[in-house]
């Protein structure tokens, strides 16, 4: 069964092309890390997946079904999305935040298994403490943790990330970095993340997908085989050196190059 | 411990059966029922002013008979006739339709400042209050609206209330557009329909511009039984519709795209919703003329106490939106008696500080 199948996606406004001749099949579940330079549709590509854009042209398979025919509830179930940056209007608890998340599941009560759902999640970032603040008052790192807490809760077989760990420390990047891909080892679901930390990538993604201007998959596979040198350096622009860390790339950054485009 | 057990005990925490959340379930019921207290108390407040407004007049009343002589007129036998005829004919319609314009104008405040995500949104700020104001000014003054008899003015109302509400929309589809941007288009299409206003008065006769100043300060003066009718149909309908999208206007209030992923079309509902603020805003400001502030000033309080699920806020808004106007006409009523000061005068003082302390209390806070 193909979990997500993309088939020559293109995507544009009217004055510009984002995406164009995407496709790629992920059969497995596992941790996919999409990287590449700015503006290049990385999150473009997430909020394709999860049906929050339509494509120009192309099509998207979720659980072998076409995304068209989910409903936005039925989707919902299937597909989580974390925003970049979470930022509620309203003054709300860090509970209740978690619970919109529930909404799918919800009818107009919020039940005791809702509320358990809320407080596995938010064990699982290790912000419980956190149950009873107003999400507006947290730092970025908490409310990011929060937003993850979110997209934890709607239960789905895939969940989509904006640069999860974009407002975290060193600590909390790798923590969530490695809950994602053990998760996805011991429960089946795949994690999407969008990501600029190569290493972070290098280490916990079991597939990498580097895209590359204007808007083209450059590469997809195991980290190994797709973060070289040679790859930084057409993606990226920059001169760097690959280091062998346990059988993990790591990458040293050396200098920025001359932009190609 | 170790990095690996660490993160075997989050997983283990996520992938728990039997979770106890006991505590949390009842903390959680706490603060639903702090907040279910809210708004009974302000139910209070507001039939507690109600009381007092009933016992104000020429003929005097006693504060605590006047709820005797409601009951005995709705359910009882009427005892003291010439009471009864003041509260029923002249003093309880005027009430009502304060209750009502309180109501009306919260909820739609409340909802719109959750689909534009601004707290400056209300239907005053967005031009939906002018557009409605010009659309009952052209039937008061030239008899000019879609429909005839006593639905004129609120048809004619509704309709031009529409204009801002498409401009808001067809905003919010523009790529990058903000709550922001959408919020300052609605005030550019105010200023447009207030001018409209203006243009009108300067060719009507001395008598309509007389009927049009005295509605449009916003007043519920000379309120009757059928126009208290009309404005329950729209209140009633407007409100009831609203308050079954709380839980959706909720999930809004994350933004477009999130709501999106968590299962609600945010265009859709922003459509709806704009539509029904549109639809009871009409049925408020076509017979009240413009009164500012209550949409403004019920959320943002009520806001602080309960914080924002609009399961709870909408009611709770509708609830201060109706005792606070109680309360404005009351203070209208007897500052200069015999002379009456119109309820929009009283709810512009009173709100106008009110919302200037809340923004510099929280711009300390923050």
């Amino acid at each position: 069964m193909s979990i997500i199948s993309l088939k020559d996606v293109t995507f544009g406004y009217s004055d510009k092309e984002v995406l164009s001749g995407v496709s790629f099949d992920i059969d497995e579940p596992g941790f996919i890390s999409i990287i590449g330079p700015n503006g290049v549709g990385k999150s473009t590509l997430i909020k394709l997946i999860d049906g929050i854009i339509k494509p120009t042209s192309g099509s998207i398979e979720i659980c072998d079904r076409p995304l068209e025919e989910y409903t936005l509830k039925e989707l919902s179930k299937v597909v989580g999305y974390v925003p970049v940056m979470a930022s509620d209007f309203n003054v709300m608890s860090v509970l209740d935040t978690v619970l919109i998340g529930r909404y799918s599941h919800q009818r107009w009560r919020t039940t005791p298994q809702d509320i358990a759902v809320a407080v596995k999640a938010l064990k699982a970032m290790e912000i419980d403490d956190l149950i009873d603040r107003d999400f507006n008052a947290l730092s970025a790192g908490q409310r990011q943790k929060v937003s993850i807490s979110r997209g934890l809760v709607q239960e789905s077989k895939i969940l989509m990330l904006d640069e999860p760990t974009a407002n975290l420390d060193i600590r909390h990047q790798l923590y969530v970095s490695e809950f994602l891909r053990k998760l996805s080892d011991r429960t089946g679901m795949t994690c999407f993340t969008v990501s600029h930390d190569l290493n972070l990538a290098a280490k916990y993604a079991t597939k990498v997908i580097v895209l590359q201007r204007p808007g083209k998959i450059y590469a997809i596979g195991d980290p190994r085989d797709v973060i070289t040198e040679r790859m930084i350096h057409d993606v990226y622009d920059v001169d760097c050196d690959i280091v062998d860390d346990h059988g993990t790339p790591h990458v040293i950054l050396q200098g920025v190059l001359e932009e190609s485009r | 411990m170790s990095q690996s057990a660490i993160m075997d005990r989050a997983i283990d925490a996520w992938m728990e059966e039997d979770v106890d959340v006991v505590q949390e379930t009842e903390n959680y019921r706490r603060g639903t029922l702090k907040k279910i207290t809210f708004i009974v108390i302000l139910l209070f407040i507001a039939i507690i002013a109600a009381g007092f407004a009933m016992s104000i007049g020429t003929y005097p009343i006693d504060f605590l008979d006047t709820y005797r002589i409601v009951w005995d007129h709705f359910f009882g036998e009427i005892q003291d006739a010439d009471a009864d005829y003041q509260i029923d004919e002249w003093r309880l319609p005027r009430i009502c339709t304060g209750i009502l314009a309180g109501i009306g104008l919260a909820a739609a405040g409340v909802v719109m400042q959750s689909i534009l995500r601004n707290p400056l949104a209300d239907p005053y700020t967005t031009g939906i209050s002018s557009g409605a104001s010009f659309g009952a000014t052209l039937a008061i003054g030239f008899g000019i609206s879609i429909a005839n008899g006593a639905y004129a003015i609120v048809i004619g109302a509704f309709v031009f209330s529409l204009i801002p509400t498409v401009v808001i929309l067809a905003v919010s589809k523009m790529r990058g557009a903000s709550p922001t941007t959408m919020i300052m288009a609605g005030i550019a299409v105010m200023y447009i329909f207030n001018a409209m206003t203006t243009m009108i008065k300067l060719f009507v006769s001395p008598d309509q511009l007389a009927a049009i100043f005295a509605w449009s300060v916003g007043s519920i003066d000379g309120a009757t039984w059928t126009q208290v009718g009309t404005m329950l149909t729209f209140v009633t309908v407007g409100y009831l519709v609203l308050q079954l999208s709380a839980r959706k206007l909720n999930v809004l209030s994350t933004g477009d795209e999130s709501s999106r992923s968590i299962g609600i079309d945010a265009n859709k509902l922003r459509l709806v919703s704009l539509l029904v603020v549109s639809f009871l805003t009409a049925g408020v400001v076509s017979f009240t003329g413009l009164i500012g502030f209550i949409g403004l000033v019920s959320p943002h309080i009520c806001r602080l106490v309960i914080g924002s699920d609009n399961r709870y806020l909408i009611p709770a808004s509708a609830a201060f939106g109706a005792a606070l106007l109680t309360i404005a006409d009351v203070i209208g009523r007897t500052v200069i008696q015999p002379s009456t000061i119109q309820v929009g005068v009283i709810t512009a003082f009173i709100g106008g500080p009110l919302f200037l302390y809340l923004i510099i209390k929280q711009r300390r806070g923050s």
